[in-house]
């Protein structure tokens, strides 16, 4: 064994320390209290099993033994899968685009940033409301536009092939307005140099799109893809205010967190609830880790 | 920076704020009560009652707390386990759960301190908030469900409104004179709601959910299915009602505010929403249900409960009897509200709404029927509406619903 020097800091160096501790401190007992702690007691309530008002007692492998004999489960599983896979990559999408075309020197580009920004500032809640009477297929406004032009509008919500897709829109609608500002900040910090070089080596605006823009874009890209994953794969509110637990598609519809949402507060179950809400964590480690692993192969750092 | 004259003033301010406390303290009964209910509609009556008691009670304050159906058992559940119960509160079904967990406060040394005559309220009702031989709640309404019906649409077809004479078959005939796709208007909506749906015609079928005596699940029992495959039916072979779809997206009762629907089975509680509504108000009617077999209607009752822990038993006793008297039934029915349990004092409700027939929904009372409350009451109605609406979509057959039902109760009853 080497024995390692002993590092010694000198009085000014451990008084920056002891600021930067105290800095972080709040953030960290935030974390560890609303965060790591809960965590720790999740997993463990997920081992008892639950009586009346907050009695429980100790059961074992009970819960996740119920729930993977849950045909629940794998419909939730999937929905909850499926509806990430439609919702981040066109999120994604939109937001790049919608972010270039308002970085560009246009005539009341606040307005627009603005009208982008919107849905980020309003209540999940409101905005399931607002939507679900669009969506609604008798006196819908979409349906009745879509009638206009002779086209029979489908059951956005109560047709159980049309109910998760319905919901995707939304939530893509409504997660533009966050990306493109994170975007746009990204777009700002590409050196103008490049762009000048460019030209003077004849580039079109595709090319210095797609060989300057977006390889510079791509960590902001990843850091969006790995958030707004974590977000798609926990959604709630907008299944519960558009769909709810007495729908007949509810089933075809639920996701994980919402399969939770009834087990802990519709059957008071916490014990069950708790196992569920693990496999959804487990799900998010695994995707987070693979995204971070598949990075390397295309997320260019300056 | 703060000035020294500034600290001054806020430390003076302190002294005094302290001092404020410190009297209130010493008058010790200034007591604020909450009580918390569900319906936004009674809301209004609600504040009446406890201003009239705050002027008996002048150191008795009551807040009316309203926490929409859908969210009230959830939080009151947080708020039982987490200790923290509203003073009093509103409970049905779920009573025997809360009684069970000792959540309540025991009524009977009270009711017998202050002489409170039980007699005062049909037996019935009484007894659903006795456990194991003691009273912790008392009733404060009832509920039927009678058939609402648009008479301008009735008029339009030259048909006579629906009377005590209507059976199940004069229901679906006339519900297909009245049905037309084209104008998109329907004779009757076969809702997938219980109370307003299916669960009467259960009961007049013969057939029943759970046994008086909690033993028994009936869903497989001939009845109970022959009920619901009417019900099936209104949907797929008559085709009179919208689809459960539909009625997902836009309720019965809106459909009906819509002028879509000719009939529509809706409970005594919103005859104020009938009221009140434009359309509603001089365009609709009521009736007592058509009979099947028999002649029977769901029929509930909600109570008024306080918490075992409350901080002011005494206080929350003095407003609970307040509300138990025949003065507090009586703004209940004047305004129009619910019907009041208090005998005798149906009558001002019965009144309140000259343009509706609402003796129909008392006169119903005498062949009321309702599954007798159990501890797992709020899990078997959530898991009766996710097996019954996959009979409504089409998914299942009533059969194959009605066995499942069947093992999943029975695995409830003898928890």
């Amino acid at each position: 064994m080497i024995a390692r020097p002993k590092r010694r800091l000198n009085p000014k160096k451990k008084h920056d320390y002891m600021w930067g501790y105290l800095m972080i401190l709040p953030t960290m007992v935030g974390t560890i209290i609303f965060n790591f702690w809960p965590l720790v007691q999740s997993l463990y309530l997920s081992f008892t099993k639950w009586g009346a008002f907050g009695s429980y007692s100790w059961g074992g492998l009970v819960n996740y033994r119920r729930l993977f004999s849950d045909p629940n489960l794998a419909m939730a599983l999937r929905n909850t899968i499926v509806y990430a896979l439609m919702v981040v990559p066109a999120s994604l999408a939109l937001s790049i685009l919608v972010a270039v075309l308002l970085n560009q020197d246009i005539r009341g580009v606040g307005v627009y940033r603005t009208l982008y920004f919107l849905p980020v500032v309003t209540m999940t809640v409101a905005v399931g409301m607002v939507w679900r009477w669009l969506y609604n297929a008798d006196f819908g406004l979409i349906n009745h536009v879509l009638k206009l032009v002779s086209i029979e509008g489908p059951r956005w919500l109560t047709d159980p092939s049309w109910s998760l897709s319905s919901i995707a829109v939304v939530a893509i609608w409504g997660g533009i307005g966050h990306n493109m500002v994170i975007l746009l900040s990204g777009l700002q910090s590409i050196p103008s140099t490049y762009y000048e070089a460019a030209e003077i080596d004849g580039a079109n605006a595709f090319i210095k799109f797609f060989r300057i823009t977006l390889p510079l874009l791509t960590p902001t890209i990843f850091f969006l893809a790995v958030t707004g994953l974590i977000g798609a794969l926990q959604v709630f509110e907008l299944i519960f205010m558009m769909i709810g637990p007495e729908s007949p598609v509810i089933r075809q519809t639920q996701t994980l967190v919402f399969m939770f949402y009834r087990e802990a507060f519709i059957f008071m179950d916490k014990g069950y609830a708790a196992a569920i809400i693990f496999i959804l964590f487990l799900l998010v480690l695994v995707v987070t880790i693979m995204q971070f692993a598949a990075q390397k192969k295309w997320v260019h750092y300056e | 920076m703060l000035s020294r004259d500034s600290i001054r003033k806020i430390l003076l301010t302190a002294a005094v704020l302290v001092m404020c406390v410190g009297i209130a303290q010493a008058q010790a009964k200034n007591v604020t009560l909450t009580y918390r209910i569900w319906d936004v509609n009674q809301a209004p009556a609600m504040r009446e009652i406890a201003e009239r008691f705050h002027e008996a009670n002048p150191n008795i304050t009551v807040n009316v707390e309203v926490t929409p159906w859908s969210q009230y058992w959830t939080s009151l559940e947080a708020a039982a386990t987490g200790r923290n119960l509203p003073d009093l509160f509103w409970l049905n079904a779920w009573f025997v759960l809360y009684a069970e967990n000792d959540q309540l406060m025991p009524l009977d040394n009270y009711i017998e301190r202050d002489n409170v005559d039980l007699g005062n309220f049909p037996e019935k009702l009484v007894n659903n908030f006795v456990f194991n031989g003691t009273v912790y709640g008392l009733p404060k309404d009832f509920d039927t469900v009678g058939l609402w019906y648009n008479k301008e649409i009735f008029d339009e077809a030259g048909i006579a409104y629906p009377d005590e004479s209507w059976d199940w078959d004069t229901l679906v005939e006339i519900a297909k004179k009245l049905t037309n796709e084209e104008k998109q208007v329907w004779g009757f909506n076969a809702s997938p709601n219980q109370q307003s749906g299916y669960g009467s015609f259960v009961y007049q079928n013969g057939g029943y959910m759970i046994s008086e005596d909690l033993t028994q699940a009936g869903w497989t029992d001939k009845n109970t299915m022959g009920a619901l495959e009417f019900w099936r039916d209104l949907l797929f072979v008559h085709k009179v009602s919208p689809t459960v779809a539909q009625q997902t997206d836009t309720p019965g009762e809106a459909l009906f505010e819509a002028g879509r629907l000719a009939m529509h089975i809706n409970g005594s509680w919103n005859s104020i929403r009938f009221r009140d509504n434009e359309y509603t108000r001089d365009r609709v009617d009521v009736a007592v249900l058509p009979k099947g077999k028999q002649r029977a209607v769901i029929f509930n009752g909600l109570g008024n409960v306080i918490a075992a822990n409350t901080k002011y038993p005494e206080e929350a006793w003095q407003f609970l009897k307040f509300l138990s008297s025949e003065e507090a039934h009586l703004i209940q029915g004047r305004t129009g509200t619910v019907i009041p349990a208090f005998n005798g004092t149906q009558q001002p409700w019965v009144e309140s709404v000259p343009a509706f027939n609402l003796q129909a929904f008392v006169d119903m009372v005498e062949y009321g029927a309702a599954a007798p409350w159990h501890r797992e009451s709020g899990k078997m109605g959530q898991i009766q509406t996710d097996w019954l609406n996959r009979v409504w979509s089409g998914e299942l057959t009533v059969e194959q619903a009605c066995e499942q039902l069947q093992a999943e109760y029975e695995a409830l009853l003898s928890r």
